[in-house]
């Protein structure tokens, strides 16, 4: 047993964390790069709109139906204890705590992470970073800084929508399809839901998964093998680690936040 | 994709996350004023608030009429006092009394009013009280228990005045 | 001023253990095409990384216009590349911008110009690649022959003193081969810069150069201008420039086994 495994982990561990370096450097390098004199605002804007705002159609459907979703289960869970009044409140904190930066983070990578890896990754395996090394203009800050800063940016904003369509979804189910007091249903959200507790806290975590998904994708396409199937590859792996990465990170933020 | 387009669109983006963050803190969070702020106030003490909080609800039959305002303690005689905000256009009568109640088994607490039949009416500013705290339901599992056991019945409940 | 654009002396550089660069020398004269040759695989596009500071060498030095590359600080590295224009082997245009926009972005990057002006000085690089009428085109839209002159175009927009061509007419038809090689030798004419090609095209690298190196196995295995090397008595050098298939370098990859042990027609010893 030990032969065959302590080797594997000693190997895991000598490609791991060296790779964890050279992502962290990517990422401070990247963040610092709004400083560079080659970093553009209007590549950020660029970016903002690439990663955000043709997002956002897709968030605004995923979101109405898991707040309808919300609606339904929710109800069938509470009319057993008579409790329907508190259905208003089950979906607002289940989107605002959970469900809005959490699903909001795994949709953007699939869309938006995955499209950024395929893009950087290619754009190493046609050699247009190093010929823009060649050229003086740092990668890092004409390529990497925009990306990173769209990211934390749009991730919070699409969220706060998510969370707002998804109530909305969650209203419609409950009140005129499923019969519960309209009034209820928001006096009974807006006396339980604070401003600091559930909604601020909610966005800071889609704002950290905005930077790790985000990371993620440009580290990936970054450290892609320059060919069409290493980009294939890291596109992939790209989406799966930033899922995970997601998830694992939500557990912590959750025990440390709420 | 020209960069003027580009610049309405994500200011349109932006505007509508900011937009987005305005309507949850006031309609879904409790960052909005009061609703009944023109409504005049009234005072309640009860012995035992259970999980009332600001913003719960004052009802009458059922209908909302008002909502709690500030829960303290009045340090004189050690007892819960709530401040209520009441629709203008109710006027209770001074032997009205008011009783914690739950919606459900699992719901939230609420004020509820019970009209009393004296022609003067409470001022603003005045106090209820005939007042019922909230029911402990441990402490109401625990009577029935003891009830059953002694072969008695009797209704439990902690009424004051 | 010294008279080398370019001077490397006893470079080695190895790729974790194996070595790829085994004590070159190599002088890059101020205004001369210099071309480097070799079998692919040889080590020279690595040189080339190693003249244009992206790769780090672990023996020997590089020194570019009186500046050794060794351990020159980044900011220093740049301001260096800015009077440097390189030809990739993909051409590497930037595949969200036009023709046009590729030829701007240094001068865009780098210096604050009117819009007129950068469009003159960009449609001047254009005319001397013949595609002016091709600005507006996307890179998607350009054919291999077109595109790799949009990028020659955009490598000395900058008006580079030093021009670095890897492959260049690798993948192109023999028109278009014709016309990059004319542009590398009328460029570096006109702006007064030095040039350093890779290839392996004997032909047309020897057309336009003053001087070559061939490089084999990490080594320089001959050196000398076109007409030297032609007569040069190294079988090596005589065999790349032949094109033999047997010579000094095998046909045949070392195997471990006898062509017939491995096919099983001998019992092992």
């Amino acid at each position: 047993m030990s032969d065959f495994f302590v080797p594997r982990l000693g190997h895991v561990v000598w490609e791991t964390v060296p790779r964890l370096g050279s992502a962290t450097r990517l990422l401070l390098g990247g963040l610092g790069a709004v400083f560079d004199r080659h970093f553009s605002l209007r590549q950020w804007l660029r970016q903002v709109f690439t990663l955000g705002v043709l997002s956002l159609a897709l968030m605004i459907v995923a979101a109405l139906f898991t707040g309808m979703v919300l609606g339904f289960q929710g109800y069938y869970a509470l009319v057993h204890f008579g409790a329907t009044s508190a259905l208003g409140t089950l979906i607002a904190l289940s989107l605002l705590r959970e469900l809005g930066p959490v699903l909001t983070a795994l949709l953007f990578a699939g869309r938006a992470g995955s499209a950024l890896t395929a893009e950087i990754g290619s754009m190493k395996s046609s050699e247009q970073l190093a010929a823009m090394e060649m050229m003086a203009v740092n990668p890092l800050a004409w390529v990497v800084a925009p990306r990173l800063w769209a990211g934390i940016f749009v991730v919070p904003i699409l969220c706060v929508i998510f969370d707002l369509v998804g109530i909305f979804g969650g209203y419609l189910v409950s009140v005129p399809v499923l019969g519960v007091d309209g009034g209820t249903f928001w006096a009974q959200m807006q006396s339980n839901i604070t401003l600091r507790g559930d909604i601020l806290n909610g966005l800071f975590k889609a704002l950290c998964f905005g930077l790790v998904v985000t990371w993620i994708a440009v580290w990936q396409g970054i450290s892609a093998r320059p060919t069409a199937e290493g980009v294939g590859a890291a596109t992939t792996r790209s989406v799966v680690m930033a899922s995970l990465a997601v998830l694992g990170l939500d557990f912590i933020l959750t025990a440390l936040l709420f | 994709m020209s960069q003027r387009a580009i610049d309405w669109w994500v200011g349109i983006f932006v505007l509508l996350g900011i937009a987005a963050l305005a309507v949850l803190a006031l309609r879904v969070g409790n960052l909005s004023g009061f609703a009944y702020g023109n409504g005049y106030v009234l005072h309640a003490d009860f012995n035992n608030v259970g999980s009332l909080k600001d913003r719960s609800p004052v009802k009458l039959g059922g209908v909302t009429i008002g909502e709690v305002t500030h829960i303290g303690m009045n340090p004189k005689n050690f007892r819960a006092e709530v401040t209520m905000q009441i629709d203008p256009r109710i006027k209770l009568p001074i032997d009205t009394g008011a009783s914690i109640y739950t919606q459900g088994l699992l719901g939230e607490q609420y004020v509820a009013i019970q009209p009393g039949g004296m022609p003067q009416n409470l001022q603003p500013g005045g106090t209820i009280t005939l007042t019922q705290g909230a029911v402990n339901i441990d402490q109401l599992i625990g009577q029935m228990v003891f009830d059953k056991a002694s072969g008695t019945s009797s209704s439990s409940g902690t009424n004051t005045h | 001023m010294s008279k080398n654009l370019v001077e490397i002396r006893g470079l080695h550089f190895a790729r974790g253990e194996r070595s790829i660069l085994a004590g070159v020398d190599l002088q890059v004269p101020r205004g001369a095409v210099v071309a480097i040759m070799g079998a692919s695989g040889g080590g020279k596009t690595t040189l080339l990384n190693l003249i244009a500071g992206s790769l780090a060498a672990q023996r020997g030095e590089v020194i570019v216009a009186g500046q050794s590359l060794h351990r020159l600080p980044t900011a220093e590295l740049y301001a260096l590349r800015r009077r440097m224009g390189m030809l990739f082997q993909h051409s590497a245009l930037f595949t969200d911008l036009s023709a046009f926009e590729n030829v701007a972005f240094p001068l865009r990057r780098h210096f604050r110009l009117p819009e007129s002006l950068l469009q003159k000085l960009v449609l001047m690089k254009l005319e001397a690649v013949g595609l002016r009428g091709a600005a507006d085109l996307q890179p998607a839209e350009l054919s291999g022959g077109m595109a790799r002159r949009v990028a020659l175009a955009r490598a000395v927009a900058m008006d580079p003193m030093l021009i670095l061509y890897d492959e260049p007419f690798t993948g192109l038809d023999p028109i278009s081969v014709g016309i990059i090689a004319s542009r590398i030798r009328r460029l570096n004419d006109a702006l007064g810069a030095s040039s350093i090609v890779v290839s392996h095209d004997v032909r047309e690298t020897f057309s336009i150069a003053d001087y070559g190196y061939i490089l084999g196995s990490g080594k320089i295995i001959a050196e000398g201008t076109p007409a030297q090397l032609q007569s040069s008595t190294s079988p090596l050098a005589q065999q790349f420039l032949q094109g033999a298939p047997e010579g000094p370098v095998p046909f045949h990859y070392p195997a471990a086994n006898s062509f017939a042990r491995d096919l099983g027609l001998e019992g092992a010893p």
